[in-house]
């Protein structure tokens, strides 16, 4: 599942563990415009988008946390590093999880909650994802 | 534009800590301590919603040997079983018992609330697939016995709405106005239906299409539900939506008799005066105070709030854009019911019914979903004085609910029988319970 970097020693990440690590940042992108675009436009419409895509977002956010606290535990050497990862992604999942519970409101009561979460949400998938990528890499099939 | 994100910006910290704090203490911080909310000037708390939708779904359950409890000098008994999802009733000149059956809307699921609510209300109401028929009843030796069970006409499109005038059946479907030629002593429709008018049936997020016939039966007025709970499918579908039709019989033609009535779910006419009166359902999540579902007689013209206000003047935040103008011209309705209590049939009493009952209207009431403690499950009776709401709703067919919390049925229409009886529709239980007086005994 996993091979040992050369870089840090650490664990790189299987592609598909990175897929679905990176597919929140479109995902939760998406969701943020969408806000914006029925802030600007009260069109109900892009609201029902945001909503769906927070959905997307958890679900794919979900497993690439599930694969992270494994490869955590299974993880030979750990350092503060492959700690953070996990949590990032916790993080953004559980204000993800907020965030669509806000976006089951309706029509206008969805905000402004709705697109401040959807900020917050897309941070800390950027930020999961830079360490995810940055720190332990992807790869190791071939 | 700027300038709202600019606000937004300074908003930022309040609201995430108060979304954390609500989110923490989740349910626990809502009571809903029932105050006694009729009346024509309800108290209005501050709207309030938490993270998750207050719920209370109450599990079905039979009624077995049990009974509805009606008050002393009543009886009450199924005079109707395994019916297809009975919603409203209509007593005919020669006392035989019309029951419209069925069950509307189809209404898409846009975000994915709208699965997981619809799943979890689903659980509330009765699995059996509605009859898109009217079936009727008919006691003719008058001992209270209905021996007669059988399909007047079927094929329709959930049939909610009745109406009698002269030989003129009208019924109104989920999409359509129609009319059958009605002779006394009918037990089938001797012809399909002749089309009225279209109705407005796009998504039918509030499908029932209540229906009542004016004093001298030139017009009809047909109750149209909007399509949403507060504009969530969007503005446009909302065209047609939220108002009270009157329709010319002869023609067929029609025009808005009055706006802004959310969800009018049932309609009637009160005798001398011949003014229309409805109850109507008003909007949900925005706390189990409000909005009390109200009886109103309703004005020509009148705009009675939705969806940019309630009660009255009292803004909804949820509706954008906002329309200061028709809030300023809103009318505060007569009589508040209660929030969440589910109105869903209206019918004047007579004098048959006793001193005690004799003026003023029963009201059915379905009962909540968006509620903590569950409110509605009874049907009550309004006294009326002067043609006008005059007092506290006294319980009159009560017990819908067991003492574990399950619903044993739910009330919808009701129908003052002249013999001095009350018909209610039960939906969960697929039943009809006549309450009967029982004077001369």
């Amino acid at each position: 599942m996993a091979v040992a970097s050369d870089r840090t020693g650490l664990w790189v990440l299987h592609p598909i563990h990175g897929v679905l690590l990176a597919s929140t940042i479109p995902l939760f992108l998406g969701a943020l415009l969408s806000d914006y675009a029925y802030t600007s436009s009260y069109e109900i419409q892009w609201s029902n988008f945001a909503s769906w895509l927070i959905f997307g977002g958890l679900v794919f956010g979900g497993i690439a946390l599930v694969l992270s606290i494994i490869r955590l535990i299974k993880s030979p050497q750990r350092s503060g590093l492959s700690f953070i990862y996990p949590f990032l992604l916790l993080l953004t999942w559980i204000f993800g999880f907020i965030n669509s519970l806000i976006h089951a409101k309706d029509a206008w009561a969805t905000m402004p909650e709705g697109i401040i979460f959807s900020i917050i949400v897309v941070l800390l998938a950027c930020a999961s994802t830079w360490i995810g990528f940055a720190k332990f890499g992807v790869g190791g099939i071939r | 534009m700027k300038k709202r994100f600019l606000s937004l910006h300074q908003d930022i910290f309040k609201v995430i800590a108060g979304i954390a704090l609500s989110a923490l203490l989740g349910g626990c911080v809502d009571q809903d301590p029932d105050p006694e909310e009729y009346g024509p000037s309800p108290t209005l708390p501050k709207p309030q919603r938490g993270l998750l939708p207050n719920m209370t779904i109450a599990e079905p359950t039979p009624w077995k040997d049990q009974l509805p409890t009606v008050p002393s000098g009543f009886t009450v008994a199924a005079i109707a079983t395994d019916l297809k999802v009975p919603r409203q009733t209509l007593v005919l000149p020669n006392g035989d018992i019309l029951i419209a059956e069925g069950k509307g809307g189809h209404a898409p699921a846009l975000k994915p609330k709208d699965i997981i609510a619809g799943y979890i209300k689903a659980k509330g109401t009765t699995p059996v697939k509605g009859g898109n028929r009217l079936t009727l009843l008919r006691d003719a030796d008058g001992d209270g016995t209905y021996e007669l069970q059988t399909v007047f006409a079927e094929n329709l499109d959930a049939p909610y709405g009745l109406a009698l005038v002269g030989n003129n059946l009208y019924v109104a479907n989920q999409d359509s106005l129609v009319r059958f030629d009605y002779r006394e002593g009918q037990t089938q429709a001797s012809s399909p239906p002749t089309k009225i008018t279209d109705l407005p049936s796009e998504i039918n997020h509030h499908w029932t299409k209540s229906l009542a016939a004016s004093a001298d039966g030139r017009f009809l007025y047909v109750g149209i539900g909007s399509n949403s709970n507060i504009t969530e499918r969007g503005m446009v579908a909302e065209a047609n939506r939220a108002m009270i039709w009157e329709i010319d019989a002869e023609t067929g033609a029609h025009r808005p008799y009055a706006t802004g009535l959310r969800n009018p779910t049932a309609l009637t006419i009160q005798p001398n005066t011949g003014t229309l009166w409805a109850v109507v359902n008003e909007r949900d999540e925005i706390g189990p105070n409000l909005v009390p579902d109200y009886l109103t007689s309703v004005q020509e013209g009148g705009f009675y709030g939705w969806p940019y206000s309630y009660w009255g003047q009292n803004v909804d935040e949820r509706v954008r854009p906002q329309d200061p103008q028709k809030v300023a011209s809103a009318i505060a309705p007569d009589y508040a019911l209660g929030s969440h209590v589910a109105a869903l049939g209206v019918d004047f009493s007579e004098s048959s019914m006793g001193e005690e009952f004799a003026d003023g209207v029963f009201v059915g009431q379905h009962g909540s979903w968006n509620r903590k403690n569950p409110v509605g499950y009874k049907v009550v009776f309004i006294p009326f004085r002067d043609g006008r709401p005059a007092g506290a709703p006294i319980d009159f067919v009560t017990g819908f609910r067991d003492e574990n919390g399950k619903t044993r049925g739910r009330p919808v229409g009701v129908t003052v029988d002249p013999k001095g009886a009350l018909i209610v529709a039960d939906d969960l239980a697929n039943v009809i319970w006549r309450v009967a007086r029982s004077t001369n005994e």
